[in-house]
């Protein structure tokens, strides 16, 4: 397959901090990878390496098709950036910074391509201070893909926006994707939009991937599916039965409930209502539900502070 | 990259006159200075005064307009702009000298309204000794802006770079003897005047509006501004192309 990321041991550090120690990633052509990670983690720090705007202290990496350091010229070339702070002038209009844009990477019809940009993010030629924070994000990832780069940074492309313009936003990062083959590189704090944009996840902490895959694969492996039955009267011969089954990895009670983690909950449902029917069991409800990013988020996290600790 | 710097400087100079309010508060402070100083001046030492204290005011002009220059970037950096321009393939250096280039034509336009008020109250200036004056404030114009781009880009505070800069603008102000002709200094004060480059761009203006072209003064000022010019966008460029800013 081919890759527009590839990096090995990349670092940062600062005077006396070390933002990012040693970061492995790579990004498939037309993939859409999200960065996921808490405030200070090391997302930023990581795409402004990648997208040449930091000489890296450490590490190597390959980014479309052209070598970090040997040939920025080249990289910049050939992906997009979208800044985390907004990356517009207000007391400029939102032609003349799209002309401009489109200019400096020769796009052959800077005006047609900005009206076209306009037109697809639903914006008007406006003073940019005169813009709503949703409008006002569009237009930066417009700013981004004015050359259709075949890869594009998006840093925390939805904080602060309502839910009615993230959703927007992801519509036209899946639009990217959709219809030039973009691959999308984004980081974000809310797992939900990883979950729901993502093909795969990064999830960084303290300058550290500490748990990568699918959204799917993430949840599945590290915490399994939860399932929760409750019942009426003595849970202790629930416990039991349920306990045996191969699939049951952990069993909590509360009072009539019982909590399990299982692999593969969809599959293990039918198996654990016929084991609490042999035993003569009658629960009042049975639910099955897949844990969110959250917990496996809090999870990996967590851990490494034991760990550090 | 002649390109690019064509299309910022263009960018640029645009977002420039959509802020004539800045522009004119830019030059305010010189032209005040001409009309409530000048006559005082003229007063005392008589009309050919004029001759002396213009270029002494362009002088100050240039320091307030393109010495802080700088101002611009700082706000390019914190909205982001900076580094969106920075992650197009156009050449940083182009990224700067369009910029530059367009404080060096406000600066001319600015320069020619302190001209005509200086004209209004009987400053004359032979037309060959005015367009010599003005191509001489060019390259002061590149090397205070390209060195105020740097400054403020080096900045670690950004919000420190009005304050140090008027910190620096002020005593470089009076070191070139702008205000009053370093002549009649004593001499430390005069020995520290010529360790700055503006006193040789004030008194090459000076012989120029004299309509003195042979003297070595003017040759002096153009040189002087010339080499000061080359060493500032050195500078700049170092800054505007590194990885880390
Ligand atoms: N220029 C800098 N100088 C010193 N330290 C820095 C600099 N930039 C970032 N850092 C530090 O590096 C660490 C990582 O910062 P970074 O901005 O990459 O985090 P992030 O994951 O993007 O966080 P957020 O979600 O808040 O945007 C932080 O501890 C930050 O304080
Ligand atoms: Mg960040």
């Amino acid at each position: 397959m081919d890759h527009v990321i590839e990096a090995r041991g990349l670092a940062k550090s600062f005077t006396g901090a070390e933002a990012v120690r040693g970061v492995d990633l790579t990004v498939a052509a037309g993939e859409i990878v999200g960065f996921l990670g808490p405030n200070g983690a090391g997302k930023t720090t990581t795409l402004r390496m990648l997208t040449t705007l930091l000489r890296p202290t450490a590490g190597a990496a390959t980014v479309a098709g052209c070598d970090l350091v040997a040939d920025p010229a080249g990289v910049r070339r050939r992906i997009g950036y979208v800044a985390q702070g907004g990356t517009t002038n207000p007391s400029c209009t939102v032609m003349r910074e799209l002309v401009l844009q489109a200019r400096l990477y020769r796009v052959p019809d800077p005006h047609e391509r900005a009206r076209d940009l306009m037109a697809r993010f639903g914006l008007t030629d406006r003073p940019i201070g005169s813009l709503s924070g949703g409008q006002k994000r569009r237009l930066d990832i417009a700013l981004g893909i004015v050359h259709v780069p075949a890869l594009v940074f998006l840093d925390e492309p939805t904080t602060g926006l309502d839910p009615q313009s993230r959703a927007e936003v992801w519509r036209h990062v899946r639009r990217l994707r959709d219809e030039h083959g973009t691959a999308v590189f984004l980081t974000t704090h809310y797992l939900e939009e990883a979950d729901a944009l993502c093909d795969r996840i990064l999830i960084i902490d303290r300058g550290r991937v500490i748990g990568e895959g699918t959204p799917d694969d993430l949840k599945r492996r590290l915490s399994g599916d939860i399932v929760t039955v409750e019942i009426d009267g003595d849970p202790r011969r629930a416990r039991a039965t349920l306990a045996g089954l191969d699939a049951v990895r952990e069993v909590q009670v509360t009072g009539g409930t019982l909590r399990l983690t299982v692999e593969h909950g969809d599959r293990i449902l039918l198996q654990l209502a016929r084991a609490l029917d042999a035993g003569g069991v009658e629960p009042r409800s049975v639910r099955l539900a897949r844990p969110t990013l959250d917990d496996v988020f809090l999870a990996l996290t967590s851990s490494e502070v034991t760990r550090a600790a | 990259m002649p390109r690019d710097t064509w299309l910022i400087f263009r960018h640029q100079l645009r977002l420039s006159l959509g802020g004539w309010f800045g522009l004119v508060f830019g030059v305010l402070q010189p032209v005040l200075n001409l009309a409530l100083f000048g006559p005082l001046l003229s007063a005392y030492l008589g009309p050919g005064s004029w001759q002396v204290f213009v270029p002494g005011v362009l002088m100050q002009l240039a320091l307030l307009s393109a010495g802080l220059a700088g101002f611009g970037i700082v706000f390019d950096a914190r909205f982001g702009v900076l580094d969106r321009q920075r992650v197009t393939p156009a050449p940083r250096t182009a990224l700067l000298l369009g910029r530059v280039l367009t404080n060096v034509v406000v600066l001319l336009g600015q320069s020619l309204l302190v001209v005509a008020v200086g004209f209004a109250f009987g400053f004359r200036v032979p037309i060959a000794g005015l367009l010599i004056g003005l191509a001489l404030i060019v390259p002061l114009a590149v090397s205070l802006a390209a060195l105020s781009y740097a400054f403020a880009l080096t900045l670690r505070r950004q919000e420190m770079f009005a304050p140090m800069s008027s910190t620096v603008i002020v005593p470089m102000l009076l070191l070139s003897g702008a205000l009053l002709p370093m002549s009649t200094a004593p001499a430390w004060l005069d020995v520290l005047s010529r360790a700055t480059p503006f006193r040789y761009a004030v008194e090459g203006l000076r012989a120029a509006f004299a309509g003195h072209y042979a003297s070595a003064t003017l040759t002096g000022g153009v040189v002087v501004s010339v080499a000061f010019a080359a060493v500032a966008v050195a500078v700049g460029t170092r800054t505007f192309i590194r990885w880390n800013a």
